[in-house]
């Protein structure tokens, strides 16, 4: 499957992924509502860790075998066996915790909004089902610090 | 001491539109921008903008732009507020003006008074996406005759060294140390791909980029940085600097801060150390000096590169090319006074030289009248803007052209002049590691590569329009320009009939 991979060589620490994913997870996909306007805060899936002497962007390796899935007690945590994507239904989340601490990458974040409490992981920009779509962080990074290509790992 | 000086620039930020994610704060390495999370809004330091508009590029919402100080001058246009802004410096610092980039100053622009032929009726144009259109060139002496073979279709003169590019376009000298290793590596490998070469500058060739020797032009300048047997080697020509056109007449300075580990073994110098390249070569007092180290330099390379000598435009430069080609040169760079520099005393770049199109026409007139025109080969640079002046600058008389400024446009440079900070927000001009970082060489490169392919295209277009199928059956070809705006003395050097003879 096609995986984002993030390089922190190239990584300049500008975060212009969070906002991309951010406004592409919002209802209206523009970063000026989704940041100002919109009630049901949208949640970047993407974080980009460190400073600007060295910096990476972490989100979801889509692993072989997840330790997200295998956690998740209450079964929202799934892989498409068509797609390999790791996608999590959120009408199924009970906000309880378990990939947060499974995941060896800290890809998923368990975050309150609005008084609910769901997992918020990468989709690869698909609607929320196992299709992935054209990542939105690595169209936005002006750097190459992101690059979403074909990978040897397994599926 | 009070400041005097003033903002030039106003950061404008539209509040309707910032979303305060900080990415402005994070692009800038002048500290602008700053998010205050209290206030609930991003404020900024007019003061240190120097207009390179990273921040305008990366803002993901498009907030921001950039404004002229609203300050206005007295209204007198001899004490205007540049001239006012310069003297309230000075005062303070004492010290000479530092400026980067081309000459700015509103000097008449030659090119934009030539215009183009096209065949209509009489003679064919070409189209030259459905005929060939040939767009190499081959810089060095050529022989006075060739003697070929016809049976064996082999050439039996014996060739002097030349380079072949499949494109009349090569990146100028730009230094490791002025710019930064990932800057030259994108020129490096834009003119591998593209079958043209790019200049080391003076500060010496990075062993990363020897793999690029096929492309490169090694330059030897009055400081010898980095200048060994094999760097010599290396490269596909050697250039020896006289001049730059954006500071004819003086050397360069490269401050301590910026020799870091890379630069000072590129440069062969200790780290730390200000790298002084002297005004004149300190073994170049003649015509006779300058040959002696051409051929110093042919010696070195078994008389297999052709050596390049580059000149700033200045008052009597066809003479002294007319010197230079008779001392042994293969290739003469003329560098017209907008050429850009990393760093130049601000009176020297605005008032020093003259533009590339009359040094260029003089020196290309003169080089004929002596019948010595084959012996060299004339390159052109000094602010190549487009395909259009790549044409024009063929037509009276280049060889080739020398483009900078505008491949670090390409790849991100906006001109905003300040180089000589080192704090180059785009990762050209700076040897900050957070800073070059920002440059991705593979990304860099491609821009580089579509500019000099969508420039070479256009001159294949503009060449059809005049019915000539190839850049050696332009060259010189003034026929091909007609002036328009210029006086009787303009068109003279220019060697142009006026538009409608």
């Amino acid at each position: 499957m096609k995986r984002i991979y993030a390089i922190e060589k190239w990584c300049i620490d500008c975060k212009r992924c969070e906002v991309a994913c951010k406004a592409f997870h919002s209802k209206s996909k523009d970063p000026v509502r989704a940041y100002k306007y919109e009630d049901n805060v949208p949640q970047p899936r993407i974080h980009v860790e460190g400073d600007l002497d060295l910096s990476v962007a972490i989100n979801c390796r889509h692993c072989e075998k997840p330790l997200c899935v295998e956690g998740c007690i209450s079964g929202a945590l799934k892989k498409d066996p068509e797609t390999g994507m790791v996608y999590c239904d959120q009408n199924l989340c009970v906000g309880c915790r378990t990939c947060v601490s499974m995941c060896p990458f800290g890809a998923v974040q368990v975050v309150e909004v609005n008084g609910i409490t769901k997992a918020y992981k990468c989709d690869l920009c698909s609607d929320g089902t196992g299709e992935p779509g054209c990542p939105s962080c690595v169209a936005a990074c002006p750097n190459g610090a992101l690059v979403y290509v074909e990978s040897e790992e397994g599926f | 001491m009070l400041d005097f000086t003033l903002p030039r620039y106003r950061v404008v930020r539209d509040e309707d539109l910032c979303i305060q994610c900080g990415v402005c704060e994070r692009s800038c390495s002048n500290k602008v921008h700053k998010v205050e999370e209290d206030l609930g809004k991003v404020t900024a330091a007019h003061k240190s903008c120097v207009n390179c508009q990273r921040c305008v590029c990366m803002c993901p919402t498009g907030a921001l732009h950039i404004e002229n100080w609203p300050q206005v001058g007295n209204g007198s246009a001899n004490w205007n507020l540049p001239a006012l802004q310069d003297i309230a410096k000075q005062s303070q610092t004492g010290a000479v003006l530092l400026a980067s980039m081309g000459n700015p100053k509103p000097y008449p622009i030659y090119w934009d008074h030539l215009l183009l032929n096209a065949s209509q009726v009489t003679n064919p144009s070409i189209d030259p996406l459905r005929e060939p259109m040939e767009t190499r060139v081959i810089l060095g002496r050529k022989p006075a005759k060739l003697v070929v073979n016809e049976r064996e279709q082999k050439v039996i003169t014996e060739l002097p060294p030349q380079v072949k590019l499949k494109t009349p376009i090569m990146f100028s000298a730009m230094s490791f140390g002025s710019i930064s290793l990932n800057a030259q590596k994108s020129l490096a490998m834009a003119a591998r791909e593209l079958g043209t070469c790019f200049n080391t500058g003076e500060g010496g060739l990075h062993r990363d980029l020897e793999q690029y020797g096929e492309n490169a032009i090694v330059q030897v300048a009055s400081g010898r940085f980095g200048v060994d047997p094999h760097y010599l080697n290396t490269a596909a020509m050697i250039e020896i600097k006289i001049g730059q056109g954006a500071k004819p007449g003086i050397g360069g300075h490269l401050p301590g801060e910026k020799i870091n580990d890379e630069v000072s073994r590129t440069r062969m110098i200790p780290k730390g150390t200000d790298a002084i390249s002297p005004a004149p070569h300190h073994d170049i007092y003649s015509i006779e000096d300058l040959r002696q180290l051409i051929f110093s330099l042919k010696e070195a390379t078994c008389y297999t590169k052709p050596v390049a000598v580059k000149i700033a435009a200045v008052h009597n430069v066809a003479a002294i090319a007319s010197g230079v080609a008779s001392a042994g040169a293969d290739v003469i760079v003329v560098d017209g006074f907008r050429g850009g520099t990393g760093a130049a005393p601000t009176r020297i770049r605005d008032n020093v030289g003259i533009p590339i199109e009359l040094a260029l026409a003089a020196c290309d007139q003169r080089l004929r009248d002596e019948s010595i025109r084959s012996q060299v080969s004339l390159v052109a640079a000094g602010s190549i803007r487009h395909s259009a002046d790549v044409v024009r600058a063929i037509a009276l008389g280049a060889d080739a052209c020398y483009i900078a400024s505008s491949a670090l446009i390409a790849m991100g440079c906006h001109q905003c002049q300040d180089c000589s900070s080192g704090k180059c927000n785009w990762g050209l001009a700076t040897q900050d590691p957070n800073l070059t970082r920002r440059l991705n060489p593979e990304i860099a490169a491609e821009r580089v590569v579509n500019m000099v392919n969508a420039w070479t295209h256009e001159i294949k277009e503009m060449m059809g329009g005049m019915g000539v199928n190839s850049v050696d059956s332009l060259r010189g070809n003034r026929l091909m320009l007609r002036g328009v705006g210029l006086t009787e003395k303009e068109l003279e050097i220019l060697g142009v009939k006026y538009a409608g003879e």
